[in-house]
């Protein structure tokens, strides 16, 4: 009995221990893995990304020069952000919004050209 | 790397019955398939975190006898490999022919690459 | 007497996770129980073929959705004993830092779920709200909360800023402080001890033949964890497993309330003796050979037996979970006990079903 007596006291007088939820929004750790993003101006279209990522939803077309991610298999292991050579893949901590239809990110850039086409 | 000690297909009831009786826990059976050797069954044994590893190595559409009567966990291990890779198993305590992870009805079996044989002694 | 066939699950307000179990009753009594499984099957072990054996750590990872950390683990392990990688020391440290971290969550979400499953609401909130304290060190420190995804061949991903440790001692104790506040309920309350104690209650013989693991095996009064072997960084650190002796539900429950304080002082030791250095060291070629590896999970002892033929894909990967293991104890507990103790009884072997299928 007293000790329900000191919790109920304790528990009036102690805040919340919830957020009022769309008001007080809890945000993100720094570091998070939450979306993907592409600088694609640095793509060099080397297609690292696409054969180590798990889940296989990144489409790299070195011709055309496109990049494609099905925003809704990948699984932000952030293992394309490690391994791309230049650098231009990153994570931000906000994660992606609700959807109510699968996303695709496509991304077109500039296709590298071969040196010798470079030389022309 | 890993020491296996071989083991024929008759010993299997034998010598699961004497590491019962010596004490040892069994952690599990693995079933691998070789192609064209046909399987390999590993029985994996534990005493004191001291483990020991039995290796069977089988052609395909061998009935192998169940252990299950000694180690009755080994009945849901066995019912599984039936069910991935197509191994029959004889005398398991509840067999579920096949029928652990699917319905009853279903008869072909997507987990495994050979064709499953229905006989089993 | 009449006897009944009554369907418990797949879905079933105390069950986290589809699993079927037909209970033959007599009256008010269970008599025999058949499981059925198969509801979330997926096979990973399969897509070993298909996918590089780096690609697979994130597959394993997913064989279980609450200790993601420990899969890893155990297959990185593995990899490592066949290609004969030396792990640095410190990226050993923190794998078992992020483990017992895993371990401490899991086993607060399960205590949460077991004093739900005999009703007690408020409990179950109380432990989940500590647990978001774990969840929180993981999210800051891993980049995710569940599926952490730092392990890799080799070593770890991320690592340990001196502020992130003190921040993490400062957590993890008052953590700490507000389990202890709990144990009162969860282990002395009388309607608590009422529901648990001598229900489902495995002898120390019938565990270890059943080869039950985990907390299962030491709620039967068996000293045995993986954690012995010395995997990660417990060959230096020493462990020493915890035991009770009355192999009921109330004893199981015991085991993983003070095996959550026990990781807890794990995690702040691994940090005070967290070595300098690099975290991960270069690999280099294809893994060729086979193994098997062994880790605690919080459910169990979980084995991994890996074969690889020196391509880039692994041969098998057979994963054995420990509710795999864990199910024939739950078989042989259930006939003899009463309908209205089947939540509890079920739930006290922590079933983790989307592991035991894979
Ligand atoms: S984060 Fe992982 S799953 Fe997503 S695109 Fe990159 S590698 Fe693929
Ligand atoms: S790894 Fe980087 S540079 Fe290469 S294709 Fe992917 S995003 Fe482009």
């Amino acid at each position: 009995m007293f000790n329900m007596t000191k919790n109920v006291v304790a528990n009036l007088f102690s805040k919340s221990s919830t957020r009022l939820y769309p008001i007080a929004v809890r945000g993100h750790f720094e570091g998070f893995r939450g979306t993907l993003h592409i600088n694609i101006d640095e793509c060099i279209f080397c297609r690292t990304c696409m054969i180590k990522c798990p889940s296989q939803c990144i489409a790299v077309d070195n011709k055309a020069g496109t990049w494609t991610c099905e925003a809704m298999s990948c699984v932000y292991c952030g293992v394309c952000v490690d391994v791309c050579p230049t650098g231009c893949l990153s994570m931000s901590k906000e994660h992606r919004p609700v959807a109510t239809e699968k996303q695709t990110m496509a991304y077109q850039g500039v296709p590298k050209k071969k040196k010798k086409e470079a030389a022309e | 790397m890993l020491e296996t000690i071989p083991l024929s297909l008759d010993q299997v009831a034998a010598v699961a019955k004497e590491c019962f009786d010596d004490g040892w826990r069994q952690v599990t059976m693995s079933a691998v398939d070789c192609g064209e050797a046909g399987f390999e069954i590993f029985y994996h044994y534990d005493k004191d975190l001291v483990m020991r590893h039995y290796r069977l190595s089988i052609p395909k559409e061998t009935v192998v006898p169940s252990i299950s009567p000694v180690y009755f966990c080994a009945l849901l291990i066995e019912n599984e490999i039936r069910d991935q890779f197509g191994i029959c198993f004889s005398d398991i305590v509840l067999d579920f022919g096949g029928a652990l992870y699917l319905e009853a009805e279903v008869r072909a079996m997507p987990f495994c690459k050979v064709s499953v044989a229905e006989k089993q002694s | 007497m009449a006897r009944t066939i009554l369907p418990f699950g797949p879905q079933h307000p105390v069950l986290p996770e589809p699993l079927h179990l037909k209970l033959t009753i007599e009256d008010e009594t269970v008599v025999e129980a058949l499981p059925t499984l198969g509801y979330v099957h997926r096979g990973l072990e399969k897509l070993c073929e298909v996918r590089d054996f780096n690609q697979m750590i994130q597959i394993v990872e997913r064989v279980c959705g609450i200790c993601s950390c420990l899969h890893a683990l155990c297959y990185c392990e593995g990899v490592e004993q066949i290609m004969g990688v030396e792990v640095p020391r410190r990226a050993k440290y923190l794998r078992t830092i992020w483990g017992e971290l895993h371990r401490v969550h899991s086993h607060l979400l399960w205590l949460g779920l077991f004093a739900d499953a005999f009703g007690f609401e408020s409990l179950f909130m109380q432990f989940w709200r500590v647990r978001e304290r774990i969840m929180d060190i993981m999210e800051a420190t891993c980049g995710n909360r569940v599926v952490v995804s730092v392990n890799v061949i080799g070593g770890v991903r991320r690592d340990l800023t001196p502020e992130q440790c003190k921040w993490i001692e400062e957590q993890v104790a008052i953590a700490e402080k507000e389990i202890r506040q709990l144990s009162s309920t969860i282990l002395n309350d009388y309607t608590v001890k009422k529901r648990c104690c001598g229900k489902g209650v495995l002898t120390k013989d019938q565990a270890y033949q059943l080869g039950a693991v985990g907390p299962m095996l030491r709620g039967s009064g068996w000293a045995q964890d993986a954690r012995q072997t010395g995997y990660a960084a417990f060959g230096e650190l020493g462990f020493e497993p915890i035991v009770e002796y009355d192999g009921d539900s109330y004893a199981r429950s015991a085991v993983r309330f003070r095996e959550t304080l026990q990781s807890l002082d794990i995690v702040r030791l691994a940090i005070a003796r967290l070595p300098e250095g690099e975290i991960a060291s270069k690999v280099k070629g294809k893994p060729q050979g086979e193994t098997v590896t062994r880790v605690e999970q919080p459910r169990g002892e979980l084995m991994y037996y890996l074969k690889a033929d020196g391509s880039k894909h692994m041969d098998r990967v057979r994963i054995r979970t420990p509710t795999f293991a864990n199910i024939p104890p739950l078989l042989a507990m259930l006939p003899g006990c009463e309908l209205a103790d089947v939540p509890v009884i079920v739930l006290s072997i922590d079933p983790c079903i989307s592991c035991t299928e894979r």
